[in-house]
């Protein structure tokens, strides 16, 4: 009786559907709390790639549903992947700001057989973890084990690695140390932060103390870069004598403007700037700007590629949404993206792409990230691994 | 290796003034009033998005910015007593919390609505910029700045209690209220001023910290763990209280980073734990 | 004499709108089946706010750190699961144990103190094990997560489904089973005693109630159910992350207790129940600015209804009676 009723009350739920119309996308985001600015990014760069190529495909309209997890809560982000399959009927899962979240969302996807574009997530590991899965932001092995080789092959042998006490900083760290040490570098000493860390100061002190040939930084976008950046200005760090070596995220936008002269000779190894210079890049940055009144940043880029993927892989299905046959069309995808070419690597479904390695310099009157060496076509190390 | 320790030292207890900025305006009115009013962190930020909007888009200097920021945030404190707070004097403690969370709320959402999510850039003038090059070591110039002012406030403080009638009228109603009223002291005049006060110095402390740990717009949930340990481990209704409290986690905090940096954020609460089981009114607590 | 017992006799016996609210928690499974996760995460929400329950309106004991047995007990069935052990009762169980052992060993500590010293000891114990978690990654994976939870299913029978509705009905049960249990404990001698110590602390060693002892097992004792919710969690998502463990957590249940009316037994559920699903939906109406509407709702719920839902709706019912 019980079940009858269930089917009854299921039944009912569904007929609302005109799914066939429609292409729902569910995107599940971070849009309050502290990592809402960058939410708010990946998702402008999504909506950048519909407003550019219209939001019809294959003669069905394409909607996003949005959900906001709040934070890297994995309960709630599976249970609104769950909600999203089974009540509001989408056809793909989008998104996913936050590791924790990527990750309990993709049993659903595996469960559900629904395609997931993961669009800034950088865990290796997440990608493993459904088989309808692609990744279209970048991977912390990918950068920082190609920073970290490149470093030793450019004559910087010595480094002090300084990440903060959480899971992407134990992966950079881990990623970085790794391929220095394996291109012949010595790591000389590593301290770890606490994630709410507001005052840098002893911390660089203590690494001024060492006084290594370079520094490897590692710390989440936000308040952090300008105030680590001011702690190296005050403490006196020489950066024409110890490197600065950084990820792209302590040298994002906001930081640079923070921390003015204290940015420069910051060297850094990240996938994209929105200073980057080609025309798709420049084109993409003026619509962005048009749209949001701000600069796109790889949060951004992270979404719009993603869209770009959803986009390519429907046109290849003709509208077919379903997962085996979205995967198969989303494996091997090769274009050129605002970022530089990029592609879908066919066995690990995860991002290849160019590595830029910048230096912070002065332009005018603005501090930029300009780009002197890069290194193409780079797969995600530790997924290679995992293939053994 | 002295060079370190003093700079440590300083840094730690330019971090702690900051703190003490922050936490005096509630330790002072908890005291007094017993009105838990966790939007205090609020009024900081509101002092913070004064300073940024006057620096940023009307070109004003980054020092003129300050005082508007006390002022701003001293005349929304005054507003939100008058038509809010006052009712909630009667009301248990539980429900003061569950308000001023709900406030809290608020301001934050306002603050993301209007000034977006991002982190709020602020121009310093060079002058405050840089180090200062002082017996062979070498200062952070806007510390040296942060801790004078914090010191400055510290003094006219203690000198406005000790030595002024309504700082007579103030430590009466903090060390008991009934009998303050008795003897026809307008407790809840006094309190409104102190409210007042203490949330100027609030916006004030938000307005310096942006230079030091940055502004978004969820600051007054961030810093409102920070300012509550200072307000326990000081005592309530005590400046003196404040400041040692912050000085004593400010210079404890940087110094366990450097010589124990494993440890990271453990210090601060276990010397925060560590404190309130010797002395759970707080170091200069009354009750 | 008389009138003393009838009173208490009439607080026992269960009144025809708790029957109609405990059939209502039935409703979700028929008239809104895609919502039974959701349904699931209150109702483990409810069981966690009815533990600070315990401590908070009948013992005056007030927690900002309540959330730390809530993450040792996720943890445990968490770890449970992935090395092997994924039966879910047993796991329940040994988690709700563990939880309880925690609690017990911190209550030493706790009943000593009270006022702001007491909230901010229970912050900081509270943060100190979020931060021992953050470090220990090797055992909880730190700001990732666990991973490689696996649950089998309830009894052997019953698959933890991705509507949800295994669930549902395994939180729904366990959350009466723990209400019955503490509804006994509350009107017990017990729980007068406790309540005795909520009101004046001082005097009741005067009338021979050993108040620390006291404090000390329904402290345990609440440690136990939040231990319980937490693993219902844990096996119910087959996620677990520091989150758990975290001061946002201990916020929230706070808030949901106190907007639901503390020391009333429901509140804690009716709290829950109304925050939750109004997050939900200011979440889903309005992403970015949910928390300008809850907060708005916090702030008319203390005006029109002080003491809580609960408290209000009393105190209206006595003035119209």
């Amino acid at each position: 009786m019980l079940r009858l009723l269930t089917m009854a009350g299921l039944v009912c739920a569904a007929l609302p559907g005109h799914a066939q119309q429609t292409i729902r996308i569910g995107m599940i985001n971070v849009l309050s709390g502290q990592f809402a600015d960058a939410g708010i990014q990946m998702e402008n760069g999504a909506r950048t790639y519909m407003k550019q190529h219209g939001d019809t495909l294959a003669g069905k309209k394409i909607e996003i549903i949005r959900r906001d997890v709040g934070g890297p809560l994995p309960d709630v982000a599976k249970r609104h992947a769950q909600e999203l399959v089974v009540r509001d009927k989408v056809d793909l899962l989008a998104g996913f700001l936050l590791t924790p979240n990527a990750l309990a969302a993709a049993d659903v996807s595996a469960e559900a057989k629904k395609f997931m574009v993961v669009m800034n997530a950088a865990t290796s590991i997440i990608i493993s973890k459904s088989p309808y899965m692609v990744r279209t932001s970048v991977t912390l092995p990918q950068v920082m084990e190609t920073f970290g080789t490149w470093a030793v092959k450019n004559g910087i042998k010595q480094s002090y690695t300084m990440v903060t006490d959480y899971g992407p900083g134990h992966d950079a760290e881990a990623a970085f140390q790794r391929a220095f040490k394996e291109a012949g570098g010595s790591i000389v000493g590593s301290v770890r932060f606490p994630v709410a860390n507001p005052d840098f100061s002893a911390f660089v002190q203590r690494a001024k103390d060492l006084a290594p040939q370079s520094i490897y930084v590692f710390i989440p976008g936000g308040a952090q870069p300008a105030a680590l950046g001011k702690a190296f200005a005050e403490r006196g760090i020489d950066k024409k004598r110890t490197r600065i070596l950084g990820s792209g995220e302590t040298t994002a936008e906001a930081a640079l403007k923070s921390m003015g002269e204290a940015a420069l000779d910051i060297i850094t190894a990240w996938h994209y700037d929105y200073k980057l210079d080609n025309p798709l890049n420049r084109e993409f940055v003026r619509e962005f700007s048009a749209m949001h009144g701000r600069n796109p940043d790889f949060f951004s880029i992270g979404g719009y590629d993603g869209m770009h993927v959803i986009y390519e892989a429907l046109k290849k299905t003709g509208g077919n949404t379903d997962g085996e046959a979205l995967i198969a069309a989303a494996r091997g995808m090769k274009w050129e993206s605002p970022r530089g070419p990029m592609s879908i690597d066919p066995e690990t479904r995860d991002v290849v792409q160019t590595i830029y390695i910048r230096r912070v310099q002065k332009v005018g009157d603005e501090y930029v990230n300009v780009p002197f060496d890069r290194i193409e076509n780079v797969k995600d190390p530790a997924g290679e691994r995992r293939k053994k | 290796m002295f060079a370190s320790l003093a700079g440590v030292l300083f840094d730690g207890f330019a971090y702690g003034m900051l703190l003490f900025l922050l936490s005096v305006g509630l330790s002072v009115t908890l005291g007094m009033m017993n009105f838990v009013n966790l939007a205090h962190c609020s009024f900081a930020m509101i002092g913070g998005y004064v300073a940024v909007t006057l620096v940023n888009s009307f070109g004003w200097p980054f020092l003129a910015s300050l005082p508007i920021a006390f002022l701003a945030a001293a005349l929304v404190s005054i507003v939100l007593e008058r038509a809010l707070y006052r009712r909630l004097y009667r009301a248990t403690d539980l429900d003061q919390c569950l308000f001023t969370i709900g406030i809290v709320f608020i301001s934050v959402a306002v603050a993301a609505y209007f000034y977006g999510t991002v982190q709020q850039p602020i121009s310093t003038p060079p002058y405050l910029r840089g180090s200062v090059q002082l017996m062979g070591m070498s200062f952070a110039a806007y510390r040296l700045f942060l801790i004078v002012t914090a010191l400055a406030i510290a003094a006219l403080l203690v000198y406005a209690l000790e030595y002024t009638r309504f700082g007579a009228q103030v430590r009466a109603a903090v060390d008991n209220q009934r009998m303050a009223r008795g003897l026809g002291i307008d407790v809840d005049r006094a309190f409104a001023v102190t409210f007042a006060l203490g949330g100027g110095l609030a916006g004030l402390g938000g307005a310096l910290a942006i230079e030091m740990v940055g502004l978004d717009h969820a600051f007054a949930f961030t810093y409102l763990v920070y300012v509550l340990i200072v307000v326990a481990v000081g005592g309530l209704g005590s400046i003196g209280g404040s400041f040692a409290a912050a000085a004593v986690l400010g210079i404890s905090d940087m110094a366990g980073k450097y010589y124990f940096p494993w440890l990271g954020a453990f210090l601060i609460y276990l010397v925060m734990v560590g404190i309130l089981m010797w002395r759970p009114a707080g170091l200069f607590g009354k009750r | 004499m008389e009138s003393a017992s009838r009173h208490l006799e009439a607080q026992i016996r269960w009144r025809r709108l708790e029957t109609v609210f405990w059939l209502c928690t039935l409703l979700p499974f028929v008239a809104a089946p895609a919502y039974l996760q959701l349904a699931s995460q209150i109702a483990i929400t409810a069981l966690f706010a009815l533990s600070l329950d315990l401590i908070l309106g009948y013992a005056g004991i007030v927690s900002l750190g309540h959330a730390a047995y809530f993450g040792v007990g996720a943890y445990t069935a968490g770890l449970l699961a992935k090395h092997g052990w994924g039966e879910p009762l047993s796991g329940l169980l040994i988690s709700g144990i563990l939880a309880g052992l925690t609690g017990y060993a911190t209550s030493h500590i706790i009943v000593r103190f009270r006022h702001l010293a007491l909230i901010m000891l229970t912050l900081g114990l509270g943060l100190l094990l979020y931060e021992a978690a953050n470090s220990a990654s090797w055992l909880t994976g730190g700001a990732d997560g666990l991973q490689g939870v696996r649950i089998r299913p309830l009894l052997e029978m019953f698959r933890f489904d991705l509507y949800g509705r295994t669930a549902y009905a395994y939180s729904l049960v366990v959350l009466f089973a723990c209400f019955l249990i503490s509804r006994r404990i509350i009107h017990s001698p017990f729980g007068l005693a406790l309540r005795g110590i909520r009101e004046n602390a001082l005097r009741m060693p005067a009338i021979g109630a050993p108040s620390r002892a006291h404090l000390r097992k329904v402290y345990s004792i609440a440690a136990i159910l939040a231990g319980v919710a937490g693993a219902l969690l844990a096996q119910t998502t087959e996620t677990v992350s520091l989150e758990v463990l975290s001061f946002g957590r201990s916020a929230d249940v706070l808030v949901i207790l106190i907007l639901g009316g503390a020391g009333r037994l429901y509140g804690g559920l009716l709290g829950a129940i109304l925050y939750m699903v109004a997050r939900d939906q200011f979440s889903g109406m309005n992403p970015q600015y949910w928390y300008f509407w809850i907060g708005l709702l916090l702030v008319a719920v203390v005006m029109f209804l002080p003491n809580g839902i609960l408290g209000g709706l009393a105190k209206f019912l006595q003035r119209s009676t």
